[in-house]
């Protein structure tokens, strides 16, 4: 393999942390959203804020990762995307600051009113951010994004039927995979009642999600052709181990394996973002924007390898300290 | 629609890219400045406590750990919207340029990183790791907040002396990352950012701690809560003046019409004055104070040194003088203002062990806070707004630069409303948590909502 395709890996690698990890605590706000009166949901918002509380600004940090690898490594594909489709972005760069920026103020807040207006920010950029990030993603694949400063067409880029689906579906899997995980936390907690909560929760979106996805495909169909040939044909198995680690994920959801179906919950919408990929394969922005003809200069590639390779060293080990330390239990003094 | 296409932006788009770029950075650099400081005063202050068992540190280390917690999310957050806005506002710049200053984006990826990950330890494991683990959890954030200012500003300085690739007609070629981040403006710049960070930190949190104490509470809180941070920042003020000293010199010779602009010098000559003071009108400098053969004598030792004015490049190559040359002399004054105050503070140390008695001394203190964020601003101002009409020196004009997508002014009024938005409930936030009775740090509304929840009681920390 060479660099631009190690490095093109890694980024991809980075895109599906970022689904994966900052996409919960993007969904931990949509229940939040969703969890009632004050009252009825005090104990959900407090499960949520300590779930997300350590983690979410490391989660984040994916998405910057995922932004200078692409533009240090495939610099015009970042300019392409990022001139064409400014305005979901600039949404998004808004929901970012006033999801994170609200959820610090809540952290910081003690009265009601205080509490009901942060929190209210916060849960509602928590939808919108995946959602405008969600038709970003649906602009590049359905290939309205040409090579090139501002080629698109700025509207029609972001407003057309596979960017909607993108939207739907990245708002969706972020609030099933934020549902699965809070499940087992609430058990760690001792809380039966919020585990059911969060299983009920799980159990919709999971059918919500999926009947988006099989929606999608008629959708893909019309509005994407080239990406749903590539799906059906070359991608399909990574597209069927979606569809079985989904449906494991319903069975393990009704058994109340809360472990293990973060795993298979994981899966299946890891299975999405590189099936799109390996559909997509080796080009980054349709129909000309290939690997080879993207890609900078190869010491540029070679120098971002060499200390993107040193850089997970360290990252690595102190990503998995964060999360071990804050997925047991308190020690009670 | 084919003029949605137009193939360059119009002045005003370019106008709103340009204003947003600085509303924006201009907001960020102020959090991203206590993010460098803050950690280190918070340890030291946490470690203290832990060493002497005195209460008054760890209280300090308490509070200021919340205020960097909110301080740290909207500097995160405020920092991924400048490297959206680098495509959304530069493509142009992006497109040929990103893989050359790229490399030091990608390791600022890293620390930033690093950092994330220790504040979440720092700030909510206080109950969960012991004290020592506790205060080594937040080296790596001292660290990496150093580490990040450094490769974000190696990649600013690339701008002033872009390095490290050829041109061969017109395409950029042959790039050598490392050279393009170790270029020469790098070292000076850095450090220069890097004192000023830890200046207004110092002065800022001082500030803070000067106003209680004007109102009379002198306990023993908050004089550690001033003086910490002070003499923090009295120690880096002078190292500050010697390098921004150094750093004119050196534009003396990688950007003579910045030195030009910021003073005021239309023709190239020797036996050059300082320019104090005075606004630029019609072509000359008016109303300054000149110091004879100052200019030359700081450049080269002798005043027979030639300083290159501007009139050395086209009139189309020329930056604005006004804004470079004004915002210079603020930074300088204020530069030397904050030494004054540093000095009075150390030789009332030296000779009685204690504070300036002078109610002035602490008046002053109370805003040397505003006036290290206003030099901090100023200083930008004359970096970058002295670099114009280049984005990159010499080699790519800001105007070329710009995303031509019609319609950026309409983005510059929603960015204006939203840091207005986040400006206020920033200070509303902090303010409040300067006035709240200080608690451990971990978390709070949310355990007691979830042990009521859950039906779990639980003891709180420290
Ligand atoms: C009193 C003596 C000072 C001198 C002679 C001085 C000199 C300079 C010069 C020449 C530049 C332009 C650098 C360039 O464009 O390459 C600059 C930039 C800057 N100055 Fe100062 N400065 C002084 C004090 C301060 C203080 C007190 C602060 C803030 C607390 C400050 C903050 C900055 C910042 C943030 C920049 C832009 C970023 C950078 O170049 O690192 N300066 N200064």
């Amino acid at each position: 393999m060479t660099a631009a395709q190690w490095l093109l890996v890694i980024a991809w690698l980075g895109i599906t942390a970022y689904a994966l990890l900052g996409g919960a605590d993007f969904g931990g706000g949509f229940w939040d959203a969703l969890a009632g009166g004050p009252q009825r949901g005090s104990a959900q918002r407090g499960l949520i804020e300590h779930a997300i509380g350590p983690v979410w600004e490391a989660n984040h940090v994916w998405l910057i990762f995922v932004l200078v690898l692409f533009w240090t490594c495939f610099p015009l594909v970042f300019a392409s995307v990022a001139s064409t489709l400014y305005i979901p972005l600039t949404l998004a760069a808004f929901g970012i600051i006033a999801r994170g920026a609200a959820f610090a103020f809540r952290k910081a807040s003690t009265e009601l009113w205080q509490l009901r207006l942060f929190g209210g920010a916060f849960a509602l950029s928590s939808i919108l951010t995946p959602f405008f990030l969600g038709t970003v993603a649906g602009g590049v694949a359905s290939g309205r994004v040409p090579l090139g400063i501002t080629r698109g067409h700025i509207v029609e880029s972001w407003l057309n039927p596979t960017s909607i689906l993108g939207g739907l579906l990245a708002v969706g899997t972020t609030a099933y995979l934020a549902a699965v995980y809070l499940t087992a936390d609430a058990r760690r907690h001792g809380s039966v009642e919020l585990a059911e909560t969060f299983r009920r929760r799980g159990l919709a979106a999971a059918v919500v999600t999926g009947l988006l996805v099989l929606g999608g495909v008629a959708v893909l169909r019309a509005d994407a052709p080239r990406l749903y040939a590539g799906l059906t044909g070359r991608a399909l198995p990574v597209a069927a181990l979606s569809a079985l680690a989904g449906v494991v994920s319903v069975v393990l959801l009704i058994k109340r394996r809360y472990v293990l179906v973060r795993i298979t919950a994981a899966l299946a919408v890891a299975a999405v973002l590189w099936g799109w990929a390996v559909a997509q394969y080796p080009v980054l922005l349709p129909p000309g924007g290939t690997v080879s003809r993207t890609a900078a200069e190869p010491g540029v590639l070679r120098a971002t390898l060499a200390t993107t390779i040193v850089g997970l060293l360290l990252l690595v080990p102190s990503l998995i300290w964060l999360f071990a330390l804050f997925q047991t239990q308190r020690p009670t003094r | 629609m084919p003029d949605l296409f137009a193939a360059s932006a119009t002045p005003a788009d370019l106008m709103a890219a340009r204003v947003q770029m600085a509303v924006s950075l201009g907001w960020h650099i102020i959090v991203a400045c206590f993010g460098v400081g803050m950690p280190v005063l918070t340890v030291f202050a946490e470690w203290r406590g832990y060493r002497t068992g005195d209460d008054a540190y760890v209280r300090l280390a308490h509070r200021w750990a919340k205020v960097m917690g909110v301080l740290f999310a909207v500097g995160a957050v405020s920092g991924t919207v400048l490297s959206f806005e680098m495509g959304l506002l530069w493509p142009e710049l992006m497109a040929t340029y990103g893989q050359v200053f790229g490399l030091p984006f990608a390791l600022e990826g890293f620390a930033f990183f690093i950092e994330a990950i220790f504040v979440g330890i720092y700030l909510y494991a206080w109950d969960r790791l012991s004290p020592r683990a506790h205060v080594l959890s937040g080296l790596p954030v001292c660290v990496a907040g150093v580490a990040s200012a450094f490769f974000v500003v190696s990649a600013n300085a690339w701008m002033n002396t872009p390095r490290g690739f050829d041109l061969v007609g017109g395409r950029v070629t042959h790039v050598r990352p490392w050279a393009a981040m170790f270029n020469p403006a790098m070292p000076l710049q850095v450090i220069h950012m890097i004192l000023a960070a830890f200046m207004v930190t110092g002065f800022c949190i001082a500030g803070v701690y000067a106003v209680g104490m004007l109102r009379g509470r002198r306990d023993r809180h908050h004089r550690l809560g001033f003086l910490i941070p002070f003499i923090a920042a009295a120690i880096v003020t002078p190292v500050q003046v010697v390098v921004g000293d150094a750093l004119a010199r050196h534009l003396a010779t990688a950007q003579p019409p910045k030195l030009a602009a910021i003073e005021g010098l239309t023709r190239t000559g020797s036996h050059v004055p300082l320019s104090v003071g005075g606004v630029f009108v019609d072509g000359e400098l008016r109303y300054a104070i000149h110091i004879p053969n100052a200019l030359s004598l700081l450049v080269g030792y002798r005043p027979s040194t030639v300083i290159q004015g501007l009139d050395m490049v086209a009139p189309a190559d020329r930056p604005p003088v006004n804004p470079v040359h004004l915002s210079f002399q603020l930074m300088v004054a204020i530069g030397f203002g904050l030494l004054v105050l540093s000095a009075w503070f150390a030789l009332a140390w030296w000779r009685r062990r204690d504070l300036p008695r002078s109610p002035w001394f602490l008046r002053l203190s109370a805003l040397s806070g505003v006036g290290a964020v206003l030099a901090l601003e100023a200083g930008w101002v004359t970096t970058e707004v002295g670099r114009q009409p280049w984005v990159v020196w010499q080699h790519m004009r800001t105007a070329d630069a710009v995303n031509p997508a019609p319609g950026l002014w309409a983005g510059l009024l929603a960015v204006l409303a939203v840091y207005a938005v986040l400006t206020v409930a920033t200070a509303y936030v902090l303010n409040r948590l300067r006035t709240r009775p200080v608690t451990a740090p971990q978390e709070e509304w949310a355990d007691e909502a979830l042990d009521a929840g859950t039906g779990t009681a639980r003891e709180h920390g420290p």
